[in-house]
């Protein structure tokens, strides 16, 4: 299918271009970018006018639930979510059932999502067998199935020892280590952010030293061994100074924050809210302004959701039983929009940090609208309103905090490998 | 005045009139407790369930007994015959007491919240017997209750919590109510014990030792030390806590003169409260225990709707 998405806004940081102007994509790849563009034979034309035409958005982490856990999840439905949310690829984690700790599960996820998904998976796969922190898993063969980074996520791989060989065994392999950066035994049995609200609350909970602690060990490891890591899902002030300090020493550091660090505080847990509750915690409104910092100086790479279904029946129940995470793919873009809107973010830095560095960090040859690339496009209406409402989205799940709730902007019209993966209905 | 919540859940969320209420309606109920029939046909027809998800021998008993004496009839489930260990959870096992009719539920719970999470669901009246680390509203009325008595009055009151802070629902339930009654609110513990941020929640001072949270106070409450629970990495052992934070004859004299001295119970003798205190002429202990009836006896009554004559 060839396409002529006209008269849009097109922003592709990856070139430097912030004009109205026309694309057209033949053969699923971006041919060209320009002003008063033909539609090559047989295009379906986009009319684009108004909105924001850019590279497609990625989503590095995600839970797809499939295989063993689909009551959640699974591949259609998670895609689905995603190009709803205006995600033309999304980076699966490994805690499926079993773990994508090997290339049988790695090949399934692929192959399932190239036949039934409707957007690119890139599988991650686990740093431990079982992502049970004790063996490292098959990393080489992992990535020859097209594994783009290893993370125990969910988890954090506790042995210092055993991360440092992680580290240094994934840069023989060339992939990316992702960390879930949380020290275990200061986490402890914690249900929520530690802090005052969990004092009136009466809940259990987790200090922000147990990320900044963890972050400061992985970033300390990978200036050691001289080998990449990515911070997955930062959510203090502390480690975003880590970071940052990193960083200007030169380490090889990355990082992530999702939606929920930026938007919310932990009083979001008031009323024993299992939709608020997820790990890390939501934080304190100085760790929000340090996450809004390190967004708009660079400091944090990339806008990730962490989309966390989960069933109602394992989040309506009592506080501390409840599991954590929340889904995220839908709410995402006009989330991190609100960001360009109070001036955090410009136009342009928000999607280098939902789409072209994501894509540079795991090498995924996307992110750019540049002639030659596989034509994953985004098509954003910065204005629409629209109220989150559980039957309407489209991931299995409806564990969000956000349900009930206002957003402005929303992807009209999501494009995957040259083809229109979702096309929102007026 | 009429009470306006169907549920007792906290006292965090009661106003000062309302804590008013309840003590002032406990006050009336314990002439029922000094007759020689201790029964009034108040709740007669009313149907309580006391479900206990841990374990207790005095609020559930006190709670039966301020049901009993109110002519209602009341049930009692605890964990042991329950269904909870099948596999069920919270919601479906209250859905199905439900189904019973029940006019109360009155639960305790080791998760904080449960109470809140179970009135969405249910529409009979809630009363809190304890949540987590959250609040046990019947302790720290029955707490308020006893000040009263010594001291008329609970406004101006100097009101040392001693122990765990942290783990304590019992604390929290004191310092939610004393500080609106206009108490002041002085604490002492191991920094481990301290929970962040705890001054933000009244007018409550943490201190940095025993002694400077029980100084001229007018009360010293004393909290339970688990010892499985507190032995682990929040102290050496009980000896050292004792040493530092357990009450005994002589720092007592730091307390005003007249000082009361109260403990939740059930007490640790020797760890966080000498014998010779609490069976010496300052503990209220006992009288605590006595109001907790009268202070059940209140809440069942205002929960159901009930107006003082």
């Amino acid at each position: 299918m060839n396409l002529l998405i006209k008269g849009g806004r097109v922003i592709d940081p990856s070139q430097g271009i912030d004009e109205v102007l026309d694309l057209v994509v033949e053969n699923g790849v971006v041919k060209e970018i320009g002003t008063g563009l033909a539609a090559p034979a047989g295009a379906e034309v986009v009319d684009a006018a108004g909105r924001y035409v850019v590279p497609g958005l990625i989503d590095m982490h995600v839970h797809l639930r499939d295989p063993g856990l689909e009551y959640k999840e699974d591949i259609v439905s998670g895609t689905k979510a995603a190009v709803a949310g205006g995600f033309t690829s999304v980076c699966c984690m490994p805690n499926t059932k079993p773990v994508i700790d090997n290339k049988a599960v790695a090949s399934y996820i692929i192959t399932k999502a190239k036949v039934e998904g409707c957007c690119n998976v890139f599988p991650i796969g686990s740093i431990t067998q079982g992502m049970a922190g004790e063996r490292l898993a098959e990393m080489g063969e992992l990535k020859e199935t097209g594994c783009v980074a290893v993370s125990d996520d969910g988890k954090p791989v506790a042995n210092a020892e055993l991360m440092r060989r992680a580290l240094e065994y994934a840069r023989g392999i060339g992939i990316m280590v992702i960390s879930h950066a949380e020290e275990p035994a200061l986490v402890g049995a914690g249900t929520m952010n530690e802090g005052y609200t969990s004092t009136e609350l009466g809940l259990k909970g987790i200090p922000r030293v147990a990320e900044d602690i963890a972050t400061a060990r992985d970033v300390m490891l990978a200036e050691y061994t001289n080998s990449p890591v990515h911070i997955a899902h930062v959510s203090t002030k502390g480690s975003v100074r880590l970071i940052r300090e990193a960083k200007a020493r030169g380490v090889k550091v990355t990082c992530e924050t999702a939606p929920h660090y930026f938007t919310l505080t932990d009083d979001a847990v008031r009323g024993y809210n299992t939709n608020a509750k997820m790990n890390p915690p939501l934080r304190e409104a100085d760790d929000v302004a340090a996450i809004k910092a390190g967004l708009a100086d660079g400091t944090i790479d990339c806008i990730a959701t962490d989309h966390a279904p989960h069933h109602l029946d394992e989040k309506d129940m009592e506080f501390n039983e409840a599991l954590n995470g929340i889904v995220g793919l839908e709410t995402s873009l006009p989330l991190s929009l609100q960001l360009v809107r109070d001036g955090v973010l410009t136009f342009q830095q928000m999607v280098e940090r939902m789409s072209c560095n994501p894509a540079n960090i795991l090498s995924l040859g996307r992110g750019s609208l540049k002639a030659g690339t596989p034509a994953d496009i985004t098509v954003i209406d910065p204005d629409a309103e629209w109220t989150v409402e559980p039957e309407k989205l489209a991931s299995k799940s409806k564990n969000s905090p956000w349900l009930g709730a206002k957003m402005k902007g929303c992807a009209v019209c999501t494009v995957v490998g040259g083809k229109i993966a979702f096309n929102r209905k007026a | 005045m009429e009470f306006k919540h169907k549920h007792i859940i906290a006292l965090r969320d009661l106003n000062k009139a309302e804590i008013e209420l309840l003590l002032s309606t406990a006050e009336n109920m314990r002439e029922v407790n000094s007759r020689d029939i201790k029964k009034v046909p108040t709740l007669r027809g009313k149907t309580i369930i006391n479900l206990f998800y841990e374990a207790s021998t005095r609020t559930r008993t006190s709670f039966e007994l301020a049901g009993k004496r109110l002519s209602a009839d009341t049930v009692n489930i605890s964990t042991s015959t329950s269904s909870s260990t099948k596999g069920e959870t919270l919601s479906d096992t209250a859905l199905n007491l439900l189904a019973m009719k029940p006019d109360i539920i009155v639960m305790r719970h080791s998760v904080s919240g449960s109470h809140y999470y179970l009135a969405n669901k249910i529409n009979c009246s809630i009363i809190n017997a304890g949540d987590g680390a959250h609040e046990h509203p019947s302790q720290g009325l029955l707490d308020m209750l006893t000040m009263k008595d010594k001291f008329g009055r609970l406004d101006g009151l100097k009101v040392a919590i001693v122990g765990d802070i942290a783990h304590s629902r019992v604390a929290r339930s004191n310092i939610q109510g004393l500080t609106k009654l206009g108490s002041s609110v002085y604490l002492a513990g191991p920094p481990t014990m301290m929970p962040p941020g705890v001054e933000r929640l009244g007018n409550v001072t943490v201190c940095a030792t025993m002694k400077e949270a029980i100084q001229d106070a007018d009360v010293v409450m004393m909290l339970r030390i688990q010892q499985e629970r507190q032995g682990k990495t929040l102290m050496p052992n009980a000896r050292e806590y004792s040493r530092y934070f357990g009450l005994n004859p002589e720092n007592v004299k730091w307390a005003k003169p007249n000082a009361m001295v109260m403990h939740p119970g059930p007490i640790n003798r020797g760890v966080e409260m000498s014998s010779f205190v609490v069976d010496g002429d300052q503990s209220w202990i006992l009288k605590q225990v006595e109001n907790g009836v009268a202070v059940r006896m209140s809440m069942l009554y205002h929960v159901c709707g009930g107006e003082l004559e």
